[in-house]
């Protein structure tokens, strides 16, 4: 091998003049971080300072070395390459922000005795004031807000999938493209962008007209969340009916089967998988939804499993109250312990459905094959 | 089998071939009216605020004058947030589509995916919590230094809950929106298009600035539009990070609020004509989302027919 290698190699540098050798990042790299930490040193020193003075070092150390050596068509390439990196790991920032924030502020409400199975009925200021000024262990909890969020969540499921699916149906198999199928397509895709607390007023609009001034329900905001869901239901329905591949369809056809058997007992088996995680994922979408349960369903402290009857309490409507009207207002903190417990069990609900949603699409995949 | 059982399961069949269609046209036809009824509930309760003499609006002056502050207020946060979360986002999917090594590639998307599927409140809490003390340093930094700009005049807000901050959180949570759509556009891009430029010995950002960018332009347009969509009526983060005020034009002090916060601060507690100048308040932003998604689909729709690449 290395009696092979070291001819190519003595030609490869005559090819590679004008070129950075390849470890020419890395050199740049320690030293920018070692000037960025002496540089910090000198205006007092932190990591994020010093990530940020290294980054910018790094670009115009490598931009500049490239400048230098390669031309400046190659200089822009590397700063084009540095920029594209950066604005990677700046989207980065905020997401482990956001869950480093969430889980430091949310072990220690989280793991407070009862706070899934108790709710907030009966917690007053005093009781908070108690927990801060005399070390008592703060009380109260979330159970009322997440038999709240599950009931609304599973009637806004329950309405939104049979009307999504059967519309994606439409669309597929009988819309033929025609006039009508391409108004839905494009109010499905309209309806995609209705600002969330829009959904919520129309829900509170419609029952306000409807049933009488003042209906706030746990059904309002089931029929505000159904809104907001009916079109990614809709969307990823579609595409899944699509992929089904038309010899499946021509081959139930051949057999004499009617259309809607085959749709029933061949389409939709087929693309059981996609559709299931679609609909997984539009739960995951709408169950962290604050606003049109806000105006909807009011909130409650004691726990209300009626879903047609009185106030409702949810976790994020449970989180903003907590935080915006913290139970005692001279004492936030026992409040927003529970808010950040709130906010984790929450997160750990989402990340579970939409982990669930890829497993699902995995476990149940057809093997046609595509 | 006899024939009178074939014949009558035919006639169940053909019966179940009605109901079924049937039912797929009612679903679709269910979303247009629901879409129609959005609009038309809407208008109805609005209509009071509409009418009613301009005393007994909230201001004393008005609908008109009531809403025009919380319109521009809206403009102003999802105008920060696009400008900052645009060319991040573009970046991100840059980078996702065309340098990260291609195993990486799908992971890679899904981390962005996760910063979608983060609860808007969530962002407000972290915002407000965390966010707004970090950066309320460099508010009065800008406030010393940049306070002859009008945006940035002093004294800046001593808690960071400025309109500022609230187009910050506004842009991380539209950032994975444009990311997604651009990165799909990107992908897209013709490989012969970007196998000729290299031939032809351009570098990877040549490649990218000659076949990549011009191909995707419209795609990346309404991507932004969408973004814009999002932005204008995402509610939380501006409810739980902004202290609201009068309109003004310095994004560091405290003041200006959003009509998606404006409707949720207010509406729980709202009665009467409150209710329906809130109500009022909320078809202005439909009305506005509307416009913004239907020109971003109908760029994306004109999009399709033209790019006959793929």
């Amino acid at each position: 091998m290395s009696s092979t290698l070291t001819p190519v190699r003595s030609k490869r540098s005559a090819l590679t003049k004008g070129q950075l050798p390849p470890f020419a990042p890395y050199v740049v790299l320690a030293l920018a971080l070692i000037i960025g930490a002496a540089i910090l040193a000198l205006i007092g020193f932190n990591a994020f300072g010093w990530g940020i003075v290294s980054a910018i070092l790094f670009a115009a150390g490598l931009v500049g070395w490239s400048g230098v050596v390669e031309g400046s068509r190659k200089a822009k390439d590397k700063l084009a390459t540095c920029l594209v990196v950066g604005s990677f790991l700046i989207a980065l920032l905020p997401l482990i922000s956001v869950i480093w924030t969430v889980l430091v502020n949310g072990i220690p409400g989280l793991i407070s005795p009862g706070f899934l199975t108790s709710s907030m009925n009966g917690v007053t200021g005093v009781y908070d004031n108690k927990a801060v000024e005399e070390g008592a262990p703060v009380i109260g909890g979330i159970y009322h807000a997440l038999i709240g969020t599950i009931q609304i969540t599973l009637v806004a499921t329950v309405i939104s999938v049979p009307v999504g699916l059967l519309t994606a149906i439409y669309l597929v198999e009988y819309g033929n493209d025609g006039r009508l199928a391409r108004a839905i397509t494009f109010f499905v895709d309209v309806m995609t962008g209705i600002p969330s607390i829009v959904a919520g007023l129309f829900a509170a609009a419609f029952f306000f007209a409807v049933v009488g001034p003042g209906t706030k329900t746990g059904a309002v905001a089931a029929v505000a969340l159904a809104v907001l869901m009916i079109p990614v239901v809709v969307r990823s329905s579609e595409e899944m009916l699509k992929i089904v591949p038309n010899e499946l369809r021509e081959a139930a056809y051949a057999l004499g089967v009617r259309k809607w058997r085959t749709i029933l007992k061949v389409v939709i088996p087929t693309a059981i998988s996609g559709i299931a995680s679609g609909v997984t994922l539009a739960i995951a979408r709408v169950i962290g939804e604050t606003a049109p349960i806000l105006v909807t369903a009011g909130f409650a402290t004691s726990i209300n499993s009626n879903v047609f009857g009185g106030w409702m309490a949810s976790l994020p409507t449970f989180i903003y109250t907590q935080i915006l009207n913290p139970t005692s207002p001279a004492n936030p903190d026992p409040s927003s312990q529970r808010a950040w417990g709130a906010a984790l069990v929450l997160i750990i609900l989402v990340m579970v459905l939409n982990l669930g949603a890829r497993l699902i699409a995995k476990a149940f995949a057809p093997k046609t094959g595509r | 089998m006899t024939a009178t059982s074939l014949s009558s399961s035919q006639g169940a069949g053909r019966a179940g071939d009605k109901i079924f269609s049937g039912a797929a046209l009612a679903a679709g036809c269910l979303i247009l009216a629901v879409l129609f009824g959005v609009a038309l509930f809407l208008v109805v309760q609005a209509i009071p605020a509409l009418t009613a003499p301009a005393a007994e609006i909230q201001g004393g002056k008005g609908f008109f004058a009531y809403i025009w502050p919380i319109v521009v207020g809206t403009l102003i946060a999802a105008v920060i947030a696009l400008v900052i979360a645009t060319p991040i986002a573009i970046g991100v999917a840059l980078f996702i589509s065309h340098f990260a090594p291609r195993g990486l590639a799908s992971a890679l998307g899904y981390v962005v995916d996760l910063l979608a599927a983060i609860p808007s409140v969530i962002y407000g809490a972290w915002g407000a919590a965390f966010l707004a003390k970090e950066i309320s340093p460099a508010y009065n930094w800008l406030a010393e230094n940049m306070g002859w700009l009008p945006i940035f005049q002093g004294p800046a807000s001593a808690t960071g809950k400025t309109i500022l901050t609230a187009g910050i959180v506004l842009s991380v949570m539209v950032l994975p929106i444009i990311t997604s759509l651009s990165r799909e556009i990107f992908l897209q891009t013709p490989k012969l298009h970007e196998e000729a430029a290299l031939a032809l010995g351009a570098t990877r950002w040549e490649m990218i600035k000659m076949s990549v960018l011009p191909f995707a332009r419209p795609g990346i347009i309404s991507a932004v539009m969408l973004g814009l969509g999002r932005a204008l009526g995402e509610t939380m983060a501006v409810a739980l990070v902004l202290s609201s005020g009068a309109l003004t034009a310095s994004l560091i002090t405290s003041g200006n609020q959003t009509i998606a916060a404006e409707i949720a601060l207010n509406f729980p507690e709202a009665s009467g004509l409150k209710v329906s100048t809130l109500i009022a308040a909320g078809l202005v932003l439909f009305l506005i989302t509307l416009a913004v998604n239907m020109i971003a689909r109908w760029i994306i729709s004109r999009h399709k027919e033209f790019s006959g690449a793929n």
